[in-house]
């Protein structure tokens, strides 16, 4: 008997285009039911349709209330206090405070791209693709959440909390009084030989000492608690990966130094200071 | 009634203007569907099919669409400005006076051109931990997340330079606190560690490329005026193109 053959896609005379062959191969709907998918025509054009809808009528809303400042003309003979950057730049100009400028406005900003950039590659974790998860990737979106309030609460203090001379002011307080100038700030190195009684090359080679600790012990004690981890990165990716965390967690620690023990620079080199 | 209206909308579609302007007819069939997506080239930008999951307003929240659409309304309302705005540091502060007083529909426009740009910079910035989040920057979408950072850099730098424009108080001095960051760079700024050493004085260092001078005046404006309404724009518009391309030839390895 002879088998019987029948059509998988039945020939209709409206279609132009049919189903020449089957082949092998990989694509990256293989092992997906048709279900999954829907037209993207009307399906997704309705809903960026009515998002294009919504945003413009906002904004044309909101441009009726919320009025563009236009202060007096750019003159050099008046030098408004505080002089402010734009909002999004206001974290690194908060950072000012407790870096020198070319930490604050270059090294950072440059460390946070390079370190955005590098993300891919840093973090070889295969899990948590496409979906939101938090216990599959725990130490990436922890470390990207911290980096990311970081950045947003200096925003806002640079935003809301500096007054004149960029003190700190609280929203109730006269932001037209100047404060008092606070003195007292010292340097780690010239602190350590006046309380140890060494000389001030000590002083400094102990302050170096302890900024090269803070990236060793940094890099040590959690490639031996966490095994695992130093395993699956390798020691390439982990080191940089620990060193871009280390530097991150390095900025809350320097604003901790300056307020808690009034400490300016924690290294002193002829070139620069950190 | 809705008979009249077939009868209108079929001739529409069956006309031969809306034939040479689309190419299809529009009969209610999956062949018409996909048409209308990949014979469009605005539409064709998107896969003739989506998966369900990730159309979901939840798992994208709109934010790298949004990113692009209020980079196009910066666009138009740019242009806009740009008819009554010369970037002259005797007129440049009158011109945004006559934009916010005399021409008509100046506020608007420059009041939504100010909210979309400050709404610009938050969607990227949304969209990019969105992206973090899902874990969409995973292979084999590495290199887009990279040109994503740039695009980042750039709608930052985009917004800081049009900061400047209006030539008031609150522009020049933000724009002279930014650059004097630019003077601290390591090797390239006069203020800088290891700039005096390398020869940097503040009229040869990266500073005075920046402003075109040593401190903000007429040839700053000009430099930012150039970069804001041309160059970062053209830049944008590079890298968006590459971002949408390998959006749909990278391909997603999830469950997307």
């Amino acid at each position: 008997m002879p088998e019987k053959s029948f059509e998988v896609f039945p020939r209709s005379p409206k279609k132009t285009y049919g189903l020449m062959e089957l082949v092998k191969g990989t694509s990256s709907s293989v092992e997906k039911e048709p279900e999954d998918t829907i037209f993207s025509w009307p399906h997704l054009f309705y809903i960026e349709f009515l998002v294009v809808l919504g945003v413009t009528a906002l904004l044309l809303f909101l441009s009726l209330y919320v009025q563009a400042p236009l202060e007096e003309e750019a003159s050099r003979d008046t030098t408004p206090n505080p002089m402010k950057a734009p909002w999004y730049f206001l974290g690194l100009q908060e950072l000012l405070v407790f870096f020198d400028p070319w930490i604050a406005g270059v090294g950072i900003p440059v460390l946070i791209i390079i370190g955005l950039m590098l993300i891919p590659f840093l973090d070889i974790n295969s899990k948590g693709k496409g979906y939101y998860t938090f216990s599959e990737r725990k130490f990436a979106i922890s470390s990207y959440s911290f980096g990311m309030a970081l950045w947003f609460v200096f925003i806002v203090i640079g935003v809301w909390f500096r007054g004149l001379d960029w003190n700190w002011y609280w929203p109730w307080e006269n932001g037209h009084m100047h404060k008092p100038v606070v003195a007292g700030l010292g340097d780690l190195p010239v602190m350590l030989s006046r309380v140890l009684g060494i000389s001030a090359f000590a002083g400094n080679a102990i302050a170096d000492l302890l900024m090269l600790a803070y990236f060793a012990i940094g890099l040590i004690i959690p490639a031996y608690l966490f095994k695992d981890f130093l395993k699956k990165l390798g020691l390439f990716r982990y080191i940089a990966t620990m060193s871009l965390f280390l530097m991150m967690v390095g900025i809350p620690i320097k604003v901790a130094l300056r307020l808690v023990f009034s400490i300016k620079y924690a290294i002193i080199t002829p070139w620069f200071k950190i | 009634m809705s008979n009249l209206w077939k009868k209108i909308s079929d001739g529409f579609t069956s006309s031969p203007v809306y034939k040479a302007i689309f190419r299809h007819g529009y009969d209610d069939t999956p062949r018409t569907r996909a048409l209308t997506t990949f014979s469009n080239v605005l539409y064709h930008l998107h896969p003739v099919k989506t998966r369900r999951e990730s159309i979901k307003i939840r798992y994208t929240w709109c934010m790298g669409g949004t990113s692009l659409l209020l980079f196009a309304i910066l666009t138009v309302t740019g242009v806009l400005l740009m008819f009554y705005y010369v970037p002259d540091a005797r007129r440049a502060y009158n011109d945004i006076k006559d934009i916010m007083t005399v021409v008509s529909f100046g506020p608007t426009f420059r009041n939504v051109h100010r909210l979309a740009a400050h709404g610009m910079v938050f969607t990227v910035w949304v969209h990019m931990t969105r992206v973090f989040l899902t874990g969409a920057y995973k292979p084999p979408r590495e290199f887009n997340w990279i040109v994503g950072v740039l695009l980042l850099a750039l709608t930052l730098l985009l917004s800081w330079t049009g900061y400047l424009l209006p030539w008031d108080q609150l522009a020049l001095w933000a724009i002279t606190v930014g650059t004097k960051m630019a003077a601290a760079t390591p090797l390239f700024g006069v203020e800088g560690p290891f700039g005096a050493q390398l020869g940097m004085r503040p009229d040869n260092d990266v500073k005075f490329m920046l402003l075109g001078g040593t401190e903000v005046g007429q040839n700053a404006l000009l430099r930012f005026y150039v970069l804001h309404c041309v160059v970062l724009p053209l830049l944008v518009v590079v890298f968006l193109a590459v971002h949408f391309w390998r959006v749909r030839k990278d391909g997603f390895s999830g469950p997307l």
